[in-house]
């Protein structure tokens, strides 16, 4: 298995919404995004992990999620603390692994992370 | 005081930089107290005098600066004009007195002399104050600077009188020192004897008792001198100290954990879905993924396209050699005359051997004529090896003519053939495998080679089958079953515990295919029987020197099913030739196979395995049981081999076949599966060949145009997935590429002058791969395969399965179109029946028609006035309708 690992730094803006009050929304936007995602050609999955490494939604099984949270939450972790062992100042914001088959890209914050696995079209 | 003096003097002239504050600068520091020196004079300055003098306390002259130099003239000058009233007048006669013209005026702030002045009066003190002041200042700024730079300054030593703390005392006890003066002694004999002559002799100390005086040691009893002293060497080591400790182990016991993953409940997922943060963190990451998603449906970044390109080309214009080439010819000149080669199968570990079968180039008649001849020249199956052209390495015997012959998967040593009269035979060469082995490595060695191997060694088989219990016609075709599941009795497919392959499969023109084990059959009395065998066993000699590996079966062997063909639809029975199982590979599951011991002995192996009882037997679910076999009447019948339990004779009798397929018109001479895919088989009759997909019922999925020359063999390629290899009677061979063309071979090439027999593939490595070709004079020819013909491209496996797919659904798609052409015959067959049935009908219709017809004009007459009238044109049309 061929694994490539493409770490980018780079800083990214938070974007500024407008609060709109009823709680729903949020979720519906969040919803509309992992849909958007999920739309884009290719993609096989989205999972969004919170920090400890615990699946909170997914669009594959139960077991295949667990597995995959489990393992890049590990991974993730272990690519932080390199990046920031070389820079303090520095944090990890986009790991991507390629493979035969698949590309499995995550994106990390303090609190979440988000993994999105693709079948690069051939 | 006096001697005080000086040394407050001597003392701070000699210290020079002293940090101590001792040395006040203020002049005779703390050294007086009481009483002033006879230089000093207090005096009292009024304020007129201060003013006069310039030396107002407190304002010219202060504290820190209370030094103020008065001229004589000027004292002298305000005692006249003052007299008595001035402040000089005490001192008038020291004033008059000093030598010099300037007279230290110095204000005493703290009323050192009893007054607020006071006047020094002579040069030195004021020299002395001067300076000590100025050495004061000079120190006083030393030590601040000092103090500033926080430095210490090292003392110089100073030198001090030695002082005595009685150390002296035990020198001088040590010291030698004379007591008493020395005493001299003069001694000489009398004058007398000066100058007499003298003999000297020599005289031994040992003559006389008296010759010389010992002092030996000897143990004093009374010694007491108590030592003192003692000299002793002391070296700090540690201790060292051994210790163990053992674990406490009461008991063994089974521990095991199972753990599931951390899951979210769903109102904890809803929680989080609904925060804030996550909202922010999506929207923020959206836009990234979605680049880099993109950017993999745009284009493979990782693709190499140089390599793909280069490869996609080789297969068209890369090397221009696409023939095959001759590397090597075996032929034995004593026994290949008039001999022909019936099959030809590679040493599947041994690479460059390769083993051939003989037999006798004589038609079914001659044999009969010829055979006490023939009994007496015995068949052999010959190995070559590459390294010598001319000798076999080995030579089986066999029993008659072997047709078809095969190495046991799992244990390359033992060979099993098929004769002409029906017998299955078996061979162990695992006391010779050393010299195939050696043979190969030492070919430079022709010298040793000359030596030993002048005869070839002479192999007899281990063991052959019954006769009455085998086939009743010569075997064709015999196969091992992979080690990885045997069958029971039923033919139900079991797990093989031992992993060695332990059946075979063989089919003869008498319409059976047999099943064979090669362990002993089980025993069902033991005790007596066991007990005789054992001994009846053990006097039994080898008379050829034939390994005991297979002395159970010999002779009484025989086959434990049979495999029956009746013909689908009618009486009868297929006469099988060759058959084609399906390779069925097993996951074991205890995952582990048991090591393949190539010293243990395989005679101990195979006598002591024994056919498991059917209860322990584990049936394996995933093994198809069925073969495809090629009959004498060219057609390919597909069936199964299980065997079912007729219920009114309780025997067992095999099933009818699922399929037939009558292709070809003469006999079938090749079932041989593709080795890329399961479900792909080449037939070869005498005129042309097929590609069948196991499965597909409908026919052939490919199949050969008629050939002019018959075609007697063909063989799959074992590198490339679109390319096999047709043997003919001519002596050539073609190349047929699926890729290429499917109306005509790619290549054709002629190897010999007689037919080819027997085609097989061998890759020695993976720049060279060989292809065995051998024909019907008895010689074997190695030839290379190209590197065109060798070499698949990556997608050529998906190529050709795409191809295989297409023609399948050509196939159905015929099918259906069959179907369809059959339907609508059918349809318009009952519509010129209703036609003929009724011709009257049409007339009806046709009035019918025009009545509507009518109608219709009239209605649309109608409509069209509706809308001119509508549009106002009317008039127009009135006039014209009316016309």
């Amino acid at each position: 298995m061929l694994i490539v690992l493409q770490l980018y730094f780079s800083f990214h803006s938070n974007d500024r919404q407008t609060e709109e009050a009823p709680v729903l929304s949020d979720m519906a936007e969040v919803e509309d995004t992992l849909k958007r995602i999920q739309g884009i050609n290719g993609v096989i999955g989205t999972i969004v992990v919170n920090a400890e490494g615990i699946p909170i939604k997914t669009t594959l099984d139960n077991s295949t999620t667990v597995q995959y949270a489990g393992l890049l939450h590990q991974l993730t972790m272990k690519a932080r603390s390199t990046v920031r062992d070389i820079d303090p100042q520095n944090d990890l914001t986009f790991l991507r692994i390629r493979s035969k088959k698949h590309e499995i890209m995550v994106s990390t914050d303090k609190e979440y992370l988000l993994i999105v696995i693709q079948n690069p079209a051939e | 005081m006096s001697s005080k003096r000086p040394k407050s003097k001597e003392a701070r002239k000699s210290k020079g930089k002293d940090k101590s504050n001792e040395t006040n600068p203020t002049p005779d520091g703390g050294a007086l107290e009481s009483g002033h020196p006879d230089y000093i004079f207090p005096l009292v300055l009024t304020s007129a005098t201060q003013e006069l003098f310039g030396c107002r306390a407190d304002e010219d002259v202060t504290g820190e600066n209370p030094y103020k130099l008065l001229k004589k003239e000027d004292i002298i000058k305000d005692m006249k004009t003052r007299a008595s009233v001035s402040d000089f007048s005490p001192v008038k006669q020291l004033v008059l007195d000093y030598p010099e013209d300037e007279l230290l005026l110095v204000f005493d702030r703290d009323f050192t002399y009893g007054q607020s002045f006071y006047l020094v009066l002579t040069v030195e003190a004021k020299e002395n104050i001067l300076k000590p002041s100025v050495e004061g200042d000079e120190e006083q700024m030393k030590e601040e600077e000092v103090e500033e730079e926080e430095m210490i300054i090292p003392k110089t030593p100073v030198s001090h009188p030695w002082i005595s703390l009685g150390s002296e005392q035990e020198i001088e006890e040590e010291s030698v020192t004379e007591s008493r003066p020395r005493l001299r002694y003069k001694i000489s004999p009398l004058l007398r004897h000066c100058g007499a002559p003298v003999c000297f002799s020599d005289r031994s100390a040992l003559d006389e008792k008296e010759g010389f005086v010992e002092c030996p040691s000897y143990q004093d009893k009374s010694f007491s001198i108590r030592e003192m002293e003692k000299h002793t060497a002391i070296q700090a080591s540690c201790d060292t100290k051994h210790s163990s400790t053992q674990t406490l182990w009461k008991y063994p016991k089974n521990m095991w954990t199972q753990y599931e993953p951390r899951e979210f409940s769903p109102e904890e997922k809803e929680h989080h879905l609904r925060s804030e943060h996550l909202k922010n963190f999506i929207t923020s990451v959206l836009i990234r993924f979605e680049i880099s998603l993109q950017q993999n449906y745009i284009t493979d970044v990782f693709c190499d396209d140089w390599t793909a390109l280069c490869e996609d080309d080789g297969m068209l214009a890369g090397k221009t050699e696409t023939q095959l080439k001759e590397y090597q010819t075996f032929m034995d000149l004593h026994f290949s005359k008039e001999k022909t080669i019936s099959h030809v199968h590679w040493h599947p570990t041994i690479s460059g051997v390769i083993a051939v079968a003989m037999t006798e180039r004589l038609s079914l008649e001659e044999r009969i004529d010829n055979s006490t001849k023939l009994l007496l020249n015995p068949s052999y199956i010959l190995f070559w090896n590459f390294t010598d052209p001319i000798n076999p390495q080995l030579q089986l015997e066999c029993p008659d003519d072997v047709l078809c012959f095969q190495f046991c998967p799992s244990d390359p040593n033992i060979i099993a053939g098929g004769c002409m009269n029906g017998q299955v035979v078996l061979w162990d060469i695992s006391a010779h495998v050393e010299r195939l082995q050696d043979t190969r490595s030492s070919s430079k060695n022709i010298s040793n080679k000359l030596d030993k191997n002048n005869v070839t060694p002479v192999v007899r088989y281990c063991a052959v089958s019954g006769i009455e219990n085998g086939h009743k016609a010569p075997i064709t075709d015999i196969q091992w079953l992979p080690e990885t599941f045997e069958l029971s009795k039923l033919g139900i497919p079991v797990e093989n515990p031992s992993r060695i392959s332990v059946q075979l499969v063989t089919c003869a023109p008498d319409c059976s295919v047999l099943f064979w084990d090669l362990r002993p059959p089980r025993v069902v009395s033991h005790s007596l029987t066991d007990v005789k065998q054992k001994s009846e066993e053990k006097p039994l000699e080898n008379p050829h020197g034939v390994p005991n590996t297979f002395k159970h079966l010999n002779l009484t062997w025989k086959p434990f099913i049979r495999v029956s063909l009746p013909k689908i639809g009618s009486s009868g029975e297929y006469s099988p030739l060759k058959f084609s199982l399906r390779d069925n590979t097993v996951d074991s599951p205890t995952g582990d196979k048991p090591p393949q011991n190539t010293d243990r002995e395989e005679g101990c192996g195979f006598a002591q395995l024994r056919v498991p009882s059917a209860k322990q037997q584990k049936p394996l679910e995933n093994i198809s049981t069925k073969l495809y076999v090629g009959t004498e009447e060219g057609e390919l019948v597909y069936t199964d081999w299980k065997m079912e339990k007729d219920n009114d004779s309780g025997r067992l009798l095999s099933t009818k076949p699922i399929h037939r397929f009558p292709l070809h018109d003469t006999l079938v001479n090749t079932v041989s599966r593709s080795p890329f895919f399961k479900d792909i088989i080449l037939t070869v009759g005498s005129s042309s060949f097929a590609i069948w997909k196991e499965g597909v019922t409908n026919g052939p999925i490919l199949m050969s145009a008629f050939s002019k020359k018959m075609l007697t063999v063909g063989h799959w390629s074992l590198s490339r997935p679109a390319v096999f290899f047709i043997g003919k009677e001519d002596g050539s061979i073609e190349v047929w590429d699926l890729l290429q063309n499917t109306h005509e071979p790619s290549q054709s090439q002629n190897i010999s002058s007689a037919g080819i027999t027997c085609i097989r593939t061998s890759s020695i490595s993976s720049k060279q791969h060989l292809l065995a070709v051998s024909d019907c004079l008895g010689t074997l020819h190695i030839l290379q395969i190209p590197w065109t013909l060798r070499r698949s491209s990556n997608s050529e496996k998906q190529i050709v399965r795409k191809y295989l797919e297409k023609e399948e659904e050509r196939l159905e798609y015929f099918e259906k179109r069959q179907i369809k052409h059959e339907k609508e015959k059918k349809e318009m067959e009952a519509e010129q029946q209703r036609k003929k049935t009724e011709p009257v009908l049409p007339l009806k219709q046709e009035e019918e028609l025009e009545a509507e017809a009518l109608k219709k004009y009239e209605q649309f007459l109608a409509l069209e006035k509706d809308i001119l009238k509508n549009m106002g044109l009317l008039n127009g049309m009135e006039d014209s309708s009316d016309m």
